[in-house]
């Protein structure tokens, strides 16, 4: 019988014919660590008993969601981490490079076929390279880091076809908060999702990585797109037959098929609170807004600050409205600087922040206050995450960031 | 014997222990916080052996595992709810935190009214009436059992 992408990875790391339901051991081939949760993963470690980590090298620990420090508690972050490099030996260390799960593909810690867990729900994203990415808890982690091994229950596979030409004003964010409307926040939980079809195919790497971040809001523990020559690139390797093979085999079994044609798709934004609550942006028009973020690990990429660029060029942005830019790395930064980007959103009167979580996790400015509206590129509209209860956060994509913050309130992009 | 105090579907990490509070050094200091944004009082009237009912997705976001960390430390017994979200779940269970899913709970309870559960037997007890949860599967439960994945690694070295 045929399989899924995910049954194949598994398959190669454990060697085990498993299926969907099946618990199995799996050798974890990298692991991520960022500033928020360390603390904690040090005192787990130390109380589970392990002198050492189990590679050093797999082991990678990025700050990201609170650097700079805005307050001295946040310090408290980085004198853990550094005593815990220190300690036990470990090299892969960004302090101040960007966003964990821009840095782990960026930076080249995943590979295909790679099994990944991260202490971050966003985990997900290095699907977008065929890697089996997920996110755990802190004491999973401190568990990893003793043993280098995992349990996981194999998943079910939800597959996503997606065939033709997207309109100019849809970007991959739009596909991904669709099918998340679809979906609904619990409707891929504990499943994987594999995306397939002719538009994944001709998508960049950088736009499977916002759809891949974003597959947890669906509740999926991992999500998938098939390697291939740009994800090569991208990696900076020549992929091999095991890599090329992941792909689901024609009679592989899925719990469910989805299939969209890309004409159909239209810019849409996830209204507060929920992230499944998602409407067409042409049903929103008219709402006046406060501040609009462009960043994250969701939408912080070059092709989203050109995107940006290319609706804000030789316009500036409504005088009330606050509009925030966060590369989501440093490399990303000066690629934005170096081709022009970063002075066409000056110009427009953006103010464009190191890299970093940012407003994304409700840090290092742009708090927002009761009755004030945001639209946002980033992956949640929780109550309360961009400052108080009483926020309202839209997201959307770059396109939609931008129109919206020229005009001052919620538009559909051209 | 324990009180229900009932939530809705899609309560999210955020909504359990917000983003704010999670940089205080322990899980005790973040304790009086739980559930702040939809039930300020939560923190102050729960007691230990008190029981938390759900709807759909309970637990949903961020991989916090102060979330499921905040209702261990307030002495809530379990969670009961319709179903819940991977990484909450995976969580509870390796601090030792019970989460159960039992579909019919949540329609048929109010909050405030007493429940027992007993693990073993997978059943809830609320006043004459009884619901069936479904099992852990047998490899979760035997990390419960043993009070988490910390006690359940040490008595693998051991």
């Amino acid at each position: 019988m045929g399989k899924t992408i995910i049954e194949k990875i598994i398959k190669n790391n454990t060697g085990i014919d498993a299926k969907p339901g099946d618990i199995v051991t799996v050798n974890v081939d990298r692991v991520m660590i960022h500033d928020i949760f360390i603390p904690f993963v040090a005192s787990k470690f130390e109380e589970m008993g392990f002198k050492k980590l189990w590679d050093p090298d797999k082991v990678v620990l990025i700050y990201d969601h609170l650097v700079p420090a805005s307050q001295v508690d946040d310090t408290r972050h980085f004198k853990v981490g550094n005593e815990f490099v220190q300690k036990y030996g470990m090299k892969n260390v960004h302090r101040s490079d960007g966003i964990c799960h821009q840095l782990m593909t960026e930076a080249l810690y995943v590979k295909p076929g790679n099994i990944v867990f991260g202490t971050d729900s966003h985990t997900t994203t290095y699907g977008c390279v065929g890697a089996f990415s997920s996110g755990i808890g802190y004491t999973e982690m401190a568990s990893i880091l003793g043993t280098g091994t995992m349990w996981v229950k194999v998943p079910e596979t939800i597959k996503v076809n997606i065939t033709g030409k997207l309109p100019d004003n849809v970007m991959a964010k739009d596909i991904i908060l669709k099918l998340i409307g679809d979906l609904g926040a619990d409707g891929a939980t504990y499943k994987a999702l594999e995306f397939t079809g002719d538009t994944v195919e001709n998508m960049t790497v950088a736009s499977r990585m916002s759809m891949s971040n974003m597959a947890i809001e669906a509740g999926a523990k991992c999500a998938l797109f098939t390697p291939d020559e740009k994800t090569a690139e991208y990696c900076e390797i020549e992929l091999d037959d095991k890599q090329k093979d992941l792909v689901g085999d024609e009679d592989a079994v899925y719990c469910r098929e989805i299939c969209y044609k890309a004409e159909d798709f239209v810019p849409v934004m996830a209204c507060p609170s929920n992230v499944d609550h998602v409407e067409p942006v042409k049903d929103l028009v008219g709402k006046e807004i406060d501040q609009v973020f462009i960043g994250s690990c969701t939408n912080g990429r070059l092709e989203d600050l050109m995107a940006a660029a290319s609706v804000l060029k030789g316009k500036h942005v409504a005088p009330f409205v606050k509009l925030i830019i966060t590369p989501a790395s440093r490399k990303i930064y000066r690629q934005a600087d170096e081709n022009g980007t970063l002075k066409i959103l000056a110009d427009a009167g953006a103010m464009i922040t190191h890299p970093s979580c940012g407003l994304c996790c409700g840090r290092t400015g742009g708090i927002l206050t009761d009755g004030e509206v945001v639209v946002a590129t980033n992956n949640r509209n929780f109550l309360g995450r961009m400052g108080t209860s009483k926020v309202e956060i839209y997201l959307a994509s770059p396109r939609t960031a931008a129109a919206c913050a020229v005009a001052g309130k919620i538009v559909e992009p051209v | 014997m324990g009180k229900i105090f009932k939530f809705n579907q899609d309560v999210d990490t955020d909504q359990i222990i917000a983003s704010q509070y999670l940089l205080f050094p322990t899980i005790d200091e973040m304790k009086a916080h739980t559930f702040e944004s939809l039930d300020p009082d939560f923190a102050a009237n729960v007691k230990p052996g008190d029981y938390v009912v759900a709807s759909e997705n309970f637990g949903c976001g961020s991989s916090r595992e102060q979330a499921p960390g905040v209702l261990k430390a307030l002495g809530v017994k379990a969670v009961v709810a319709k179903s819940f979200a991977r990484i909450f779940y995976r969580n509870a269970i390796n601090i030792g935190l019970p989460v159960i899913v039992c579909k019919e709970l949540h329609e048929n309870v109010e909050a405030g009214e007493e429940m027992e559960l007993s693990l073993q037997e997978g059943i809830v007890r609320v006043g004459e009436k009884t619901f069936t949860c479904t099992k852990l599967p047998e490899y979760m439960q035997g990390i419960l059992d043993q009070g988490g994945l910390i006690a359940s690694l040490n008595k693998e070295e051991s």
